[in-house]
């Protein structure tokens, strides 16, 4: 992934408002969207921004409708975007299965909060990352980014805007609850990106913006190239469900997206994606004795609190361990050769997770190899690094 | 072949999966001929749910969206929203506006946006095999409601009035000239326009909804059982109204409402 070139305003900003302000720097002129605990703050950022930088607001009636709602305008030329959580992310489903089937270039945002159903409106989890792939009935490709900052939630938003547009597909930011309501310095960029659409490359049956002419039929029925439908033949439809899957999969390496961090000499990996990441960079820098000012909390109580972790952190030998971490970026589609190549001196994978350990079933597909190990954590408290730190140790062993 | 036909569809799609004696195809002819007497083929885009009457814009020559089941009018707002210079039309049936779009339509008809909305009235679920619908009269033996149905139907122009909608009417299949009329009006007029088509299904719904299985016959029915709506004449009981029932230039439109409230606070479109 193109990384963050040049310096612009340094701002203290809030995980959403930080999606916000990146789908506007993106160049996303409309937004649709339904109020919903953790991602509220979205949709109360864009009802003011979309109207003064000329584009269009509206609040819909749900979440089903905001969702078909940005993907019409879309098709009316302007870049568009809903966030919503939980239970709105469901009832979007069908509406991201649509985006699928007519490549439709959109940007949904997920500020995950437990689930199932009411679930915990205020609390975080990851238990939607199977859904973020899954999640529409039928078989199709699909691009899914997870933010473990707050800027990442800025330059996330920016490259889901250009992912979505580059493989004319719907693309979910798969953020959570902590990225979504933590304030950081971030830094944005000022004006707008001219982020263009890759018409023809990348499309299987390429339909034109409307008004230019070109008769365009936006089919949600399977369809030949001219958008009539070709539903009810068996072939042709074979063929269209392998193309829509194919256009991603077999670009994962335009598309998949990691970083590593002190995997030059490791021998066990933490594989951790979205704010999950934080506590296992912490883990890994306990383990090998850095200290990191900025993790010692300000106010005195949780400093408090914070040292005594450490203390009872640091009371364990973490020396013999020689920890790194696989930071995943781009969730979906999983990538597969980026991780084997990261994780192959490694002999022990370590996969925390804010759920029952679903993506931990991919790595361990991935990794055969390897001793994989889910770390599952549900009800809506992140891992501590110790947690992760001590969960290594029992595999490791302290005597070793 | 017609010189409209030639104009307004897409030969290579032929022909249309309507059944035999669909009226679906008297509202695509009525629709066009709307277009054609006001000349906005470059300017309109069509965008239509799920069901039989949904297929109906699939074979124009113009841009239209196809999309999912009851969700043609948040579709169509978005796309409104991107290009309010142009005009947009929404085809949708009984079950696909009234029963899964229900809610949309309580909202696009409350915000008073500009689309014209063509709700074709079959009175039964078609293309699943005829199954109750939303306005499938009490009594009707479907497939679903074996014993007859027990559910008052819903009046989708009565909503659309209460809600405030701001142009409303009623047609039939058998009053083609109207009814193209009315369509042409509703795309002229600036603000949520609902035009309701009783047309029959004489293949699903036939004799056990209408009492007649024979087209013509039906739409002979259409005739004798309606009246033509105006304020100062009384309801002719056991019938039902047709013709305009709103047509109020005066309702501001939706995004009429935006404009103004930005320019009322001083806002300056970037």
């Amino acid at each position: 992934m193109e990384k963050r070139q040049s310096a612009g305003k340094e701002v203290v900003l809030q995980g959403n408002e930080a999606c916000a302000k990146g789908a506007l720097y993106a160049g996303c002129r409309f937004f649709a969207g339904y109020p919903i605990t953790p991602s509220t703050e979205i949709i109360e950022m864009m009802s003011g921004e979309m109207l003064k930088s000329g584009g269009a607001f509206i609040q819909m009636e749900d979440e089903i409708g905001s969702a078909c709602a940005i993907i019409g305008a879309r098709w009316g030329g302007k870049k568009a975007m809903t966030a919503t959580s939980g239970p709105g992310y469901t009832l979007m489903q069908e509406a991201i299965g649509f985006a699928a089937v007519t490549e439709t270039p959109i940007v949904i945002v997920n500020v995950q909060r437990g689930g199932p159903s009411t679930g915990q409106p205020t609390l975080s989890s990851q238990q939607d990352i199977y859904q973020a792939r899954y999640g529409s009935h039928g078989d199709y490709g699909i691009i899914v980014l997870s933010p473990s900052s707050v800027q990442e939630m800025y330059d996330f938003t920016v490259r889901a805007f250009e992912l979505a547009e580059q493989f004319r597909t719907p693309v979910i930011l798969l953020a959570d609850e902590v990225i979504g309501h933590m304030r950081e310095k971030i830094v944005v960029e000022d004006g707008s990106k001219n982020i263009k659409s890759a018409k023809q490359k990348y499309v299987v049956s390429p339909q034109a913006d409307f008004f230019m002419g070109e008769n365009s039929l936006v089919e949600g029925q399977l369809h030949d190239s001219m958008g009539r439908r070709i539903g009810h033949i068996a072939t042709k439809s074979g063929e269209f469900i392998n193309n829509i899957n194919k256009k991603i999969n077999d670009n994962i390496n335009v598309i998949a997206d990691i970083d590593t961090y002190f995997m030059e000499d490791a021998n066990v990996a933490i594989v951790a994606y979205g704010s999950v990441v934080r506590p296992s960079m912490n883990a890994v820098k306990l383990a090998r004795g850095i200290k990191d000012d900025r993790i010692i909390p300000k106010f005195r109580i949780f400093r408090d609190l914070f040292k005594k972790g450490v203390q009872e952190t640091i009371q364990t030998d973490y020396s013999h361990l020689q920890v790194g971490l696989v930071k995943i970026n781009t969730v979906w589609p999983f990538p597969e050769e980026l991780l084997k190549e990261a994780t192959k001196d490694v002999d022990i994978v370590i996969v925390p997770e804010m759920n029952i350990g679903k993506y931990c079933r991919e790595v361990e597909r991935a990794l055969k190899d390897k001793t994989v190990i889910p770390m599952s954590k549900c009800g809506g408290d992140i891992h501590t690094p110790s947690e992760i730190l001590d969960e290594i140790l029992k595999e490791v062993g302290v005597d070793e | 072949m017609n010189k409209l036909y030639e104009k307004y569809i897409k030969t290579d799609s032929l022909p249309t999966l309507f059944c035999p004696g669909c009226g679906n195809g008297i509202i695509q002819i009525a629709a066009m001929e709307a277009m054609e007497k006001l000349g906005v083929k470059d300017d309109i885009a069509c965008v239509s749910g799920i069901g039989c009457s949904s297929w109906i814009p699939c074979y124009y020559k113009l841009d239209v969206m196809h999309t999912m089941h009851g969700r043609a009018l948040a579709f169509a707002e978005g796309l409104k929203l991107a290009r309010p210079d142009k005009k947009i039309m929404v085809f949708t049936g009984d079950g696909d506006c009234l029963a899964i779009g229900g809610n949309h339509l309580l909202h696009a008809a409350g915000r008073n946006i500009d689309l014209t909305v063509v709700m074709a009235n079959n009175y039964i679920y078609g293309m699943t095999g005829g199954q109750k619908s939303p306005s499938t009269p009490k009594g009707s033996v479907t497939k679903t409601s074996p014993f007859g149905s027990i559910d008052e139907p819903v009046d989708g122009c009565k909503l659309v009035m209460a809600l405030g909608a701001s142009y409303v009417a009623r047609w039939t299949t058998a009053h083609p000239v109207q009814l193209a009329k009315s369509i042409a009006e509703g795309i002229e007029h600036k603000g949520f326009s609902f035009i309701e088509v009783l047309t029959q299904c004489p293949v699903q719904a036939g004799k056990n909804v209408y009492g007649e299985k024979d087209p013509s016959a039906i739409m002979q029915k259409y005739k004798e059982n309606t009246y033509l709506f105006k304020e100062d004449k009384e309801p002719e009981p056991g019938k039902t109204p047709i013709g305009v029932f709103r047509n109020d230039d005066k309702a501001e439109e939706y995004i009429e409402k935006i404009e103004r409230k930005l320019k009322e606070q001083g806002i300056e479109r970037g």
